[in-house]
């Protein structure tokens, strides 16, 4: 058996998990909110630590075979037939990484904005952190569903302790919306449990022979917690809300891995266990997308709040990645994937700037600010690079995910290669009209002359985003390499009628 | 031939009926105000029961005696266990309470009626004849509406005290009646017999239907599962809240052991009759309950409503037991149910024993608004909140969520799809009102003056652990559940 023989390496991925958790733990029982200085170190070395320990996965990755990598795999719950079991593939392996190292960068984030409650902020995110790479490592159904919801509970905390004025609707409405869509999974989930004989074993499913009835039901059931995640038009409302009054580092997370989790979920579960039924709703998919990438990026144009603009845009760009795996050919797929892992870097870095500019005015209107450049032109530089990326502009990470999924689209079909592109358009419409309208012209507000430049910390933080957007844009190989051979894979099993 | 008076067997009866008149003589004479050695001798005479039950779990002990009217097998000792422990831990978290409010100075009834309360339980969990059954039950209400009216002088108390007595009653009188028509068709009122009897199906069947409507009925309301829930809210609310956790913890063990004996074990063979019932009340209640607790302000209130719509899910899990030959979908269907009520029971004890420890002098921890804050205050105890509350919503990985799901694994299987659906929508809306306690204790600013949370060391270490248990068991939940399903499994004879 290949899993006994994997169970005997290092267990790399149990300690991607579980290092994040417990450093969470410690920094609650230890952190102490009088002595803020030590709980931030704390936080600070554990999330370093939860992002070491995943390096060696990458090192260690064969990238020749599409089977899973690190896998670990023990009885958990006899009774009801679960496992712990672990395991990686190129598609999951990059979102493990990207998981562990935004949580440095909202650890820093948070360094000094965060004075109330510090050790219970620093230990929501080390916790999140562990619990979401728990999702993209999970090959135990049961065990995805746990971490997927139990993700729910520190960013409900997160944005109703942390968040702006009207942060408790925001949190209401992410957790509720969020778990009417993993209820219906739940159900689809225990439906597949007992279809299969009894087993939550993830690639047991993807064999699994269904006919072609259960099949759109239970492509619905995992559509309605996907896409609320994802979130695709139209049920996205709760984006929004969620990232406007989330704090930085909340809405960091949210954008860059959370949204993530509902993408690799229609991976990982939909099109492999419902591949009929998945062909057969691909119009409706493609349809819903191109909405988000269309209407969306035009309602982000008009947004007079930062946060909002930038939350709708990135429902636009996940817009991208959902019309990516429904085109089912190799660019549209990798491109989706690319697209996912760069949409992380450029959202977070785009809400890391916002939050710059919240922390000296506290406000995040666009109208208020104007002429920035003026004070600040060390950030007005990394300000205007991530918004360039935003819109998808050549040599930033942006441009080769949007391109190779337009690429994608005009193989599957010319007339949705074109609305895809006008994307470009409208990204660029919108970030840089909002980029204007910030950074330059004239000072407007008497306020936006007192504020100093970026702190070195702040410095630190945006110069590593900017590195690896740029790393990404220009020298995209690596990264497809790895999820090249996973990628063909699943195609080919797609391709496969189960009928 | 059995021996048909082994009194062994019925040991931890014995013991705690001879420990619980010791108590009261004891007290009568040598009571201080503060009923200190009251309190103790009632702990250690559950700890000796506790071991007794243990012992005898281990040693396998099971059989029945007194001529089939007492049984003692894996699940009564497991299911007296966790009474045990769960009265323990009632009396515990409400022990200052009660001294603030003068529930003791006058004698040391609140433990003894516990006592009482707890041995008529016991009687429920053992019973394997209708007359058992309807003993235990009466000795456990007559103590428990006698605990209600425990503070004498407190009118909401004595008003929930009459409502409960008299809609108690009258459910007993309803459920006596039904047990009439079941001896007057079958002729007996053993519960293993009365199973042969069926089997044999020389009975008239219209009659026996109407019985078990009426047991049904009568069962339902002890339950607490609407229609026949009115009492609940109202006995919740108004009853001292030490007194509250009484009768929400450990009886509903013992309900739900009446259940499984008197539905599964003695009327399997009418199943078509009492499932379909048990389906509209289950239902009902998810609705009715989770619906209803939105509204509320009053936390006590709102637990009430929450437990209805908790009842309707292990109603769900019973019913999805039958399906006709399938004795491993039985076993799974009962043991999840019965892991439900365990869990419950478990977050019961957590959520009141806040309330509880919350109150001080004067002071009535009852409104949700009275959390507010609490975080800052004191965020140990607000971790408990959190743990209970995302536990009773059934979020992992908490342990209300492993009950949920193997509630609705056995639903499907059973072939209740659309029911399982139904029961995923009410557990979100359900969702909201918890979340709501948790937005008051964290999201909220303290209010007024803040007072200083003076609590005794123990009661609040035994509530940490508590809700650290809550936690502990979502995340390792398979012993427990292979314990519920093995005594299930030798008990019900799958």
């Amino acid at each position: 058996m290949a899993s006994d023989m994997a169970s005997s390496t290092f267990p790399w991925l149990t300690l991607s998990i579980f290092v994040p958790i417990v450093a969470g733990l410690l920094v609650l029982v230890l952190g102490r909110d009088d002595k803020p200085g030590f709980t931030r170190v704390l936080a600070l070395v554990g999330s370093i630590a939860g992002f070491l320990v995943t390096l060696p996965l990458y090192m260690g990755f064969n990238t020749q075979t599409a089977a899973m990598q690190f896998e670990e795999k023990a009885s958990w719950i006899e009774s009801l037939s679960v496992n712990y079991h672990l395991g990686i593939d190129g598609i999951s392996l990059w979102f493990v990484l990207l998981t562990a190292f935004i949580t440095i960068i909202v650890v820093l984030a948070g360094w000094q904005v965060i004075t109330k409650r510090v050790a219970q902020y620093m230990a929501a995110f080390l916790i999140l952190s562990g619990l979401m790479v728990g999702v993209f490592a999970a090959l135990d159904g049961l065990l995805f569903y746990i971490f997927f919801e139990a993700t729910l509970i520190p960013m409900y905390l997160i944005i109703g302790v942390w968040g702006g004025p009207n942060r408790v609707y925001a949190a209401f409405k992410f957790f509720l919306y969020t778990l009417l869509g993993s209820l219906l999974t739940l159900i689809a989930f225990i439906y597949l449990w007992n279809a299969s004989g009894g087993s939550f074993d993830i690639q047991t499913w993807h064999k699994l022979p269904l006919a072609f009835e259960p099949q759109v039901l239970i492509f619905l059931a995992l559509f309605a917690a996907f896409a609320v995640k994802v979130p695709m038009w139209p049920v996205h409302t709760w984006l929004p809300d969620a990232h406007v009054e989330a704090p930085t580092g909340g809405s960091v997370v949210l954008a860059a891995i959370m949204l993530k989790l509902g993408a690799y979920g229609f991976l990982r579960f939909s099109l492999p266990i419902a591949p009929d039924a998945s062909h057969s709703l691909a119009g409706l998919m493609i349809a819903l997308s191109l909405i988000a990438v269309i209407y969306i990026g035009l309602v982000a144009i008009i947004q007079e709040d930062m946060k909002k603009l930038v939350a709708y845009s990135s429902v636009a760009h996940m817009g991208f990645v959902t019309l990516g795996f429904f085109l089912f050919n190799t660019a549209g797929l990798e491109g989706a994937i690319v697209q996912m892992v760069s949409h992380g870097f450029v959202s977070g870095a785009m809400f890391l700037c916002i939050g710059v500019l919240y922390d000296r005015m506290h406000t995040r209107r666009i109208a208020d600010y104007g002429g920035v450049v003026n004070v600040m032109p060390r950030f007005v530089t990394f300000f205007v690079l991530f918004s360039l990326a935003n819109s998808g502009l050549p040599a930033t990470s942006g441009f080769v995910g949007e391109f190779t999924v337009i690429m994608g689209a005009v193989e599957y079909n010319f007339w949705i290669g074109l609305l895809t592109a006008t994307a470009l358009i409208l990204g660029a419409a919108y970030s840089l009209w909002m980029l204007k309208r910030v950074a330059f012209g004239d000072i407007q507000n008497e306020e936006v002359r007192s504020m100093p430049d970026l702190s070195s910390r702040e410095f630190f933080i945006l110069s590593v985003m900017a590195l690896l957007v740029l790393y990404m844009g220009l020298h995209p190989k690596p990264f497809t390499d790895v999820m090249h051979v996973s990628v063909e894979a699943l195609l080919q099993h797609v391709s496969i009628s189960k009928l | 031939m059995p021996n048909p008076f082994d009194f062994a067997l019925a040991l931890p009866e014995i013991l705690l009926l001879v420990f619980a008149v010791g108590v009261l003589l004891i007290d009568a004479f040598s009571g201080t105000a503060n009923r200190r050695t009251t309190f103790g001798l009632t702990l250690l005479s559950l700890a000796v029961l506790t071991a007794v039950s243990l012992w005898q779990w281990s040693e396998g002990v099971q059989g029945s005696t007194f001529h089939g009217l007492y049984v003692a097998d894996s699940l009564s000792h497991f299911l007296k266990i966790t009474s045990y422990i769960a009265v323990a831990v009632t009396l515990l978290y409400g022990r200052a309470y009660a001294e603030q409010r003068d529930m003791l100075g006058n004698g040391g009834e609140f433990y003894t009626l516990a006592l009482f309360a707890l041995l008529g339980q016991m009687v429920m969990i053992s019973a394997n004849n209708l007359l058992s059954v309807y003993l235990g039950l009466e000795l456990m209400s007559l103590a428990l509406y006698a605990l209600v009216a425990v503070r004498r002088d407190h009118l909401p108390a004595v008003e929930s005290a009459m409502k409960y007595f008299v809609l108690g009653s009258l459910a007993s009188g309803v459920m006596l009646y039904g047990v009439s028509m079941l001896y007057g068709a079958s002729g007996t009122l053993d519960l293993s017999l009365m199973a042969q009897a069926i089997e044999a199906g020389q009975i008239n069947g219209l009659a026996m239907a109407f019985g078990v409507v009426f047991v049904v009925a009568g069962l339902a309301f002890k339950l607490g599962a609407v229609p026949f829930h009115m009492w609940v809210p109202d006995v919740y609310q108004g009853a001292p809240t030490a007194v509250t956790l009484v009768v929400a913890a450990a009886p509903k063990l013992a309900a739900f052991a009446m259940i499984l004996r008197v539905l599964i074990d003695g009327l399997n063979g009418l199943a078509l009759e009492w499932q379909p019932m048990l389906l509209i009340m289950a239902v009902l209640s998810l609705v009715i309950g989770n619906l209803t607790a939105i509204m509320q302000t009053n936390f006590k209130r709102m637990l009430a409503y929450s437990t209805i719509s908790h009842t309707g899910f292990v109603l769900l899990g019973l019913l999805a037991g039958v399906v006709e030959g399938q004795a491993a979908v039985n076993e799974q269907a009962y043991g999840a149910a019965m892991f439900y009520m365990v869990i419950y029971v478990l977050t019961t004890l957590a959520t009141f024993g806040l309330i509880l420890l919350l109150s001080a002098k004067g002071f009535e921890c009852d409104k949700i608004s009275d959390l507010k804050g609490l975080n800052q205050r004191n965020p140990v105890l607000a971790g408990v909140v959190l743990l209970s509350m995302f536990s009773l919503a059934g979020i992992p990985p908490l342990a209300g969520f492993y009950a949920k799901l193997a509630v609705l694994q056995a639903l499907i299987e059973a072939g209740y799809l659309w029911i399982a659906v139904v029961a995923v929508m009410m557990s979100l809306i359900g969702a909201f009102y918890y979340l709501r306690v948790v937005k008051v204790v964290y999201f909220d600013e303290p209010e007024g003056e803040v007072r200083p949370l003076a609590m005794g060391i123990l009661p609040s270490g035994v509530l940490s652990l508590n809700g650290l248990l809550l936690l502990v068991l979502g995340i390792l939940p398979g012993g427990l559940m292979a314990l519920c399903i093995q005594a299930i499994q030798q008990s019900l004879g799958f």
